[in-house]
């Protein structure tokens, strides 16, 4: 029972924490242009514009709901509704902090440990393009089919390379569960003799997966210079350009909480997690609760620091044409992957056996 | 070719190196420059509490100048209508009748006097001919308007009124008017 409450609680902080990560994203979205473009950014909402999701999000839904006449209606009720959920539902299986303790009793800081979390992950993922196919096609409209088929055929085409390189992880954690994966970047030392605990990360050991991880994640989310489904400037907003209102919003919404929890993921598998240099230390002498909401933190912080990374390719980098696009994940990324993943097993098994 | 700026880089349609190829060196090189550029001053001037100063030649909104005795300095002789590349105004001329000296500096006079603003392409050719110091381009701005006929300014737009003189002497320092 008391399990039980936990998790409820567990699941409604982590809920209420997407969504107002996700709104306060699109605040620093907004904020990190301008600051990269030598401007000033929203101001006048509260005390340095701090209020502006709040308007925001007034805005989206005091707007008018407009369906098309021509689109197939349900579908189009259902392409955004399934894109926030699935963007939501993948937190569940991300390791948040180390366990908690109430009456002695532990409660680990997940929603669910399942031992196969990482293609848990990977198949919830790829159920969110079907938000964006099912939208993009129930429009009824030739630049919102476009961008729906583009987004369709990215996704796969970066899901592949994405899965190589995170084999490699796999081979060096022995575990498809993400709690595995963390906990073996915490202890032992770094390649082996730099005695620093909580410091073993896989970053050190995997930097070519990282990258391609990392680029992966980008066509992922759809974001710069992956962001071929919805280009402004070719296809008006691709396949939200038939959405108004609340629907638009989250569409818009759900990609910012895609970002963040892909930020998270990205730090389980290559940046420890919630490890942080000492925590090993501090679980020793420190209250576990406090030295759980440390660990948070400390994940926490990674994911906010990749947001801030997506932000700022976004502002620095231009989008792909779309045969670099292909060319990119098939000919280059794809090979280099299983190359990676070849690498690793044969030093795994020369060196460490 | 004459090279016109220090910046300009020749673009060869050459085979890229291996480390070119790579590109990540140069994201990272585009991303140390955005980076630098958070911590640059902003360039954005807080609009309505803040108004950027015009510069000194800004062409705006004209006025018909009086002299130190209030009296209009305009003559009507229409150099100001015939310099004008898209025949903005028109002028009536008349005479001063006896007891309007405290009114008109001149014999004659403009007895209307209409600049359309939609016509005005704001060149300042008009200032440039007047031998008589009577016609300005100012820092105001023109406003804006729901009819076509509201933009045709007669004397009593373009006149300055004796109690809210236009002060122009900046004008005429910048551009050695005389």
């Amino acid at each position: 029972m008391a399990i039980l409450i936990f998790k409820i609680a567990l699941i409604l902080i982590l809920f209420l924490i997407s969504l107002g990560v996700a709104a306060y994203a699109t605040y620093g979205e907004r904020k990190v242009a301008a600051f990269m473009q030598d401007r000033i950014g929203p101001d006048r909402a509260g005390p340095f514009g701090i209020l502006q999701p709040i308007a925001d999000g007034t805005k989206m839904f005091m707007k008018e709901e407009i369906i098309p006449n021509v689109s197939d209606k349900l579908l189009f009720i259902l392409g955004p509704c399934i894109f926030m959920v699935t963007s939501l539902m993948t937190s569940a299986v991300i390791p948040w902090g180390t366990a908690m303790e109430f009456g002695g009793v532990k409660y680990a800081m997940q929603v669910a440990d399942i031992n196969i979390g990482i293609l848990y992950v990977f198949g919830v993922v790829s159920l969110g393009v079907y938000g964006i196919m099912i939208g993009g096609w129930a429009s009824n409209n030739k630049f919102a089919l476009l961008g729906a088929v583009r987004a369709s055929s990215q996704m796969i085409s970066y899901e592949l390379a994405m899965g190589m390189s995170l084999i490699a992880v796999i081979m060096m954690s022995g575990s498809l569960s993400l709690t595995d994966i963390v906990t073996s970047q915490g202890d032992g030392k770094l390649w082996g003799f730099i005695p620093v605990s909580g410091l073993n990360w896989n970053i050190f050991y995997q930097p070519m997966g990282f990258i391609i991880f990392l680029i992966c994640a980008f066509a992922e989310c759809n974001r710069t210079p992956f962001d071929l489904p919805e280009c402004d400037t070719e296809l008006i907003g691709g396949f939200h350009t038939e959405y108004s209102s609340m629907k638009l919003g989250l569409y818009l919404f759900a990609e910012y909480i895609n970002m963040f929890i892909s930020g998270a993921i990205i730090s389980c598998l290559y940046f420890g997690g919630y490890n942080f240099p000492g925590l090993s230390y501090l679980s020793t002498v420190l209250n576990p609760n406090i030295v759980a909401l440390l660990s948070f933190g400390a994940l926490f912080a990674k994911a906010i620091f990749f947001v801030f990374f997506f932000m700022w390719i976004r502002w620095t980098i231009p989008r792909f044409r779309y045969d670099q696009l292909m060319k990119l994940g098939w000919q280059i990324l794809l090979p280099l992957s299983i190359i990676n993943v070849l690498l690793t097993g044969g030093i795994l098994t020369f060196f460490n056996k | 070719m004459i090279q016109l700026t220090s910046r300009s880089k020749v673009v060869v349609d050459k085979k890229m190196s291996f480390k070119e190829k790579l590109y990540l060196p140069a994201i990272a090189k585009g991303m140390a420059i955005t980076f630098m550029h958070m911590f640059k001053k902003a360039a954005t001037l807080r609009y309505p509490e803040i108004k950027r100063e015009f510069a000194p030649v800004y062409r705006g909104m004209h006025v018909l100048k009086r002299d130190e005795e209030g009296r209009e300095n305009c003559t009507a002789c229409g150099l100001c209508a015939v310099a004008c590349p898209a025949e903005a105004i028109i002028i009536d001329g008349a005479e001063r009748q006896k007891g309007e000296e405290h009114l008109y500096r001149e014999e004659k006079y403009a007895a209307k006097y209409e600049i359309n603003m939609l016509r005005c392409i704001f060149c300042g050719l008009c200032e440039e001919a007047c031998p008589k110091d009577a016609i300005y381009l100012t820092d105001r701005i023109v406003e804006s308007s729901y009819t076509r006929n509201s933009f045709i300014f007669g004397k009593d737009l373009l006149v300055e009124k004796m109690d809210d003189r236009i002060d122009i002497s900046k004008r005429k320092k910048e551009y050695h008017i005389d």
